[in-house]
C-alpha cells in the first residue's frame, strides 16, 4: 500500500464568518502517492475551494490537511507545501509569468533559489515531459489554449512537485486542448506523479483511478470510476452527469442487452457488442 | 524567429552588437546621449555620425528601422526647428512683417534638429538590437546596487516582464470587447472628440474590470508557485560579460575621448 501524500481530516472552511453556509463541510479524504484522483461536483460543491486548501492558499477553519506530513496551517512550511503540491489553474492566460515560454517555466525555480545550470536542466525536461520543447523560445501569446495549460503544467514540473492539482485546466479549452492535456496527464501518472484533477467534464473523469464526487462541500462518493458510475441515478441527484458511453450501455442495458451497467470506455463496450 | 513578434520594436537578427550584454549597451546609449550634449559646432557631429553609422552598419538592423524610429517624434523635431528660427536673436537675414530669420536662428534650428535626430536613432539601436527581456535584466542587474537605498529593482523589473507579457492579451482582449460593443450598437468611430471619448466608457469599463480579476489569479498563480520577492532568488540566464563588450567598450572610450578632445579645442 502506497502512503498518503495527502491527509485531509474534517477540514471545515468558509469564505465569510457570515455565511452560515460551510463551501466545505467536514471533508475526510486521502490520497495516495502516485494516484490519479477526479474531483467531481456541480458549481459551488466546494471542490475548487478544497484544492487552494490544500494548497495553502486558503486556510481550514477546523481540521487539519497535511501534505506529505506537513500541516498546511504551518507558516514555516508554506513553501515546502507549494513546492511539494502545484496547483495549475483554470484560466491559462492568467498563470503565465513570463514573455517566453522557458523563461516562464523556469520562474518556479528561480523562485526557489536553484542553481542555474540546475534550472536549465529542469526546465528542458519539464518542456520535453508535456512535448512542448519545440516551443520553447515563443512567447505565450502565440500560443492555443491547450499548449498554454501545457506550459502551466511544465512550470509546475520544474518545481520538482510531487503532486500536481488542476483546478478545471480544461474548463476554457476546445476539444483538441482539453485532449492534449489528458494526455499529458496520463504521462505524468506514468512518471509516478500524484495527480488531484478537479473537473466539469465525466469523460475526463472516467479516465482516472479514483473518482470522488462533492456536493454541498462533503464528499459524498468516492471509487474507482466504474463503481461510481454504474449508479447513475444517484450521480444525477448531484447534478451531474454520467459518460455518454455509460449511458448508452445502461440504455442498452434496460432494454435488454446482455451488457454490465458500469462501462465506462468505449473500446469496452464495442468489444462487448461484437462478441 | 517568433520571439517578442509583437513586443517592441526589436529587430531580432545575429550581430555583435545584438550579442553585447545589455548593461554594456545601456551604459553606451547614456554616454552618447552625454556626449550629443557636449558637442557645440558641425564638424563634431560629423564624428558622432561616423560612429552611429558604423554601429548601425554593424548591428545589421536595414537603416530604414532605425529611420523609423523618428516618426513619432518627427513633429516634435519639426516644432523645436521652427521655434529656434524664430527665436533666435542675431544678424536678420530675412524679414518678412514681424516674423525674422537670423543667421543665428538657422544655425541653431539646425543644430538642435540633429542633435534631435541623432538622440532617437541612438537610443532606438539599443531597443532594436535588444529584446525586451534581456533589457529588463540588464536594467534589474544595473539598478540592484541601488537596493540598499530602498530602490525596488526586483520589483521593477517583475512590473516591465509582467507589462510586456500581458499587453498582447490586453490588445486581444479590447479588440474582443470592442467588436461585443459593436454588435450592440456602439459607436467607437463617429462623433467629435468628447463624444467619442465618452464612447470609450463601455470600452475602457469592462477592460478594467477583467485587468484587475487578471491581476488577482496571476498573484495567485505566482505565489503558488512560491514567488515570494527578489530575496534569495536565482536567474536562469545569467548575465556574462564578454570579450566583445570589452572591445566596445574601448571602441566607445575612443569615441567619446574624441568628442572630448575636439570640445576642448
Amino acid at each position: 500500500m502506497a502512503e498518503n501524500i495527502i491527509k485531509i481530516e474534517n477540514v471545515k472552511f468558509k469564505y465569510d464568518e457570515k455565511d452560515t453556509l460551510y463551501a466545505v463541510d467536514g471533508v475526510n479524504l486521502n490520497i495516495r502517492q502516485g494516484e490519479f484522483t477526479a474531483v467531481v461536483g456541480r458549481n459551488g460543491s466546494g471542490k475548487s475551494t478544497l484544492a487552494k486548501l490544500i494548497n495553502s492558499i486558503l486556510l481550514p477553519e477546523s481540521g487539519k490537511i497535511y501534505v506529505k506530513g506537513m500541516d498546511t496551517a504551518d507558516d514555516s512550511k508554506l513553501w515546502d507545501i507549494r513546492q511539494a503540491a502545484g496547483m495549475v489553474f483554470q484560466n491559462p492566460d492568467n498563470q503565465l509569468v513570463a514573455t517566453i515560454v522557458e523563461e516562464d517555466i523556469a520562474f518556479g525555480p528561480e523562485n526557489q533559489g536553484v542553481d542555474p545550470s540546475e534550472i536549465r536542466r529542469r526546465v528542458d525536461e519539464a518542456l520535453k515531459a508535456v512535448g512542448m520543447y519545440d516551443f520553447r523560445d515563443w512567447p505565450p501569446h502565440m500560443l492555443s489554449g491547450g499548449q498554454k495549460q501545457r506550459i502551466a503544467i511544465a512550470g509546475i514540473l520544474a518545481l520538482n512537485s510531487d503532486c500536481i492539482i488542476l483546478d478545471e485546466p480544461t474548463a476554457m479549452l476546445d476539444p483538441s486542448g482539453r485532449k492534449e492535456v489528458m494526455d499529458t496527464l496520463q504521462k505524468l501518472k506514468e512518471r509516478g506523479k500524484t495527480i488531484i484533477l478537479i473537473t466539469h467534464y465525466m469523460d475526463e473523469a472516467v479516465q482516472a483511478d479514483r473518482v470522488v464526487v462533492m456536493d454541498r462541500g462533503s464528499v459524498k462518493l468516492d471509487g474507482t470510476p466504474k463503481e461510481i458510475f454504474r449508479n447513475m441515478d444517484v450521480i444525477k441527484k448531484f447534478g451531474l452527469d454520467v459518460p455518454q458511453i455509460t449511458q448508452l450501455a445502461q440504455g442498452l442495458y434496460r432494454a435488454g442487452l446482455d451488457i454490465p451497467p458500469d462501462i465506462i470506455d468505449v473500446k469496452e463496450l464495442v468489444d462487448l457488442l461484437c462478441r | 524567429m517568433l520571439k517578442n513578434l509583437t513586443i517592441g520594436q526589436h529587430y531580432p537578427v545575429e550581430s555583435p552588437i545584438h550579442s553585447l550584454d545589455p548593461r554594456v549597451k545601456i551604459i553606451i546609449t547614456i554616454f552618447f546621449i552625454v556626449s550629443l550634449f557636449l558637442v557645440d559646432n558641425f564638424t563634431t557631429y560629423l564624428v558622432v555620425i561616423v560612429f552611429l553609422a558604423a554601429v548601425i552598419k554593424m548591428s545589421k538592423v536595414p537603416f530604414k528601422f532605425v529611420i523609423r524610429g523618428l516618426r513619432p517624434i518627427l513633429m516634435i523635431i519639426l516644432i523645436t526647428f521652427i521655434i529656434n528660427i524664430l527665436m533666435t536673436p542675431g544678424k536678420i537675414l530675412l524679414k518678412v512683417g514681424f516674423i525674422k530669420i537670423t543667421e543665428e536662428g538657422l544655425r541653431q534650428a539646425g543644430f538642435m534638429a540633429i542633435r534631435l535626430t541623432l538622440l532617437i536613432m541612438g537610443t532606438s539601436l539599443l531597443t532594436l538590437t535588444t529584446s525586451p527581456i534581456i533589457l529588463t535584466d540588464g536594467i534589474e542587474s544595473l539598478l540592484s546596487p541601488f537596493k540598499r537605498f530602498g530602490l525596488p529593482a526586483h520589483e521593477l523589473a517583475m512590473m516591465m516582464t509582467i507589462a510586456l507579457r500581458f499587453i498582447p492579451t490586453l490588445l486581444d482582449e479590447t479588440e474582443k470587447i470592442m467588436k461585443a460593443q459593436k454588435s450592440r450598437g456602439a459607436d467607437f468611430e463617429s462623433g467629435n472628440l468628447v463624444s467619442r471619448a465618452k464612447n470609450l466608457v463601455p470600452l475602457l469599463v469592462p477592460l478594467f474590470v477583467s485587468a484587475f480579476r487578471r491581476a488577482d489569479e496571476l498573484a495567485m498563480a505566482m505565489e503558488a508557485r512560491c514567488y515570494r520577492g527578489g530575496e534569495n532568488r536565482t536567474r536562469m540566464r545569467q548575465l556574462k560579460i564578454s570579450k566583445g563588450d570589452y572591445v566596445a567598450s574601448v571602441i566607445f572610450t575612443i569615441y567619446f575621448a574624441a568628442v572630448i578632445i575636439i570640445k576642448i579645442w
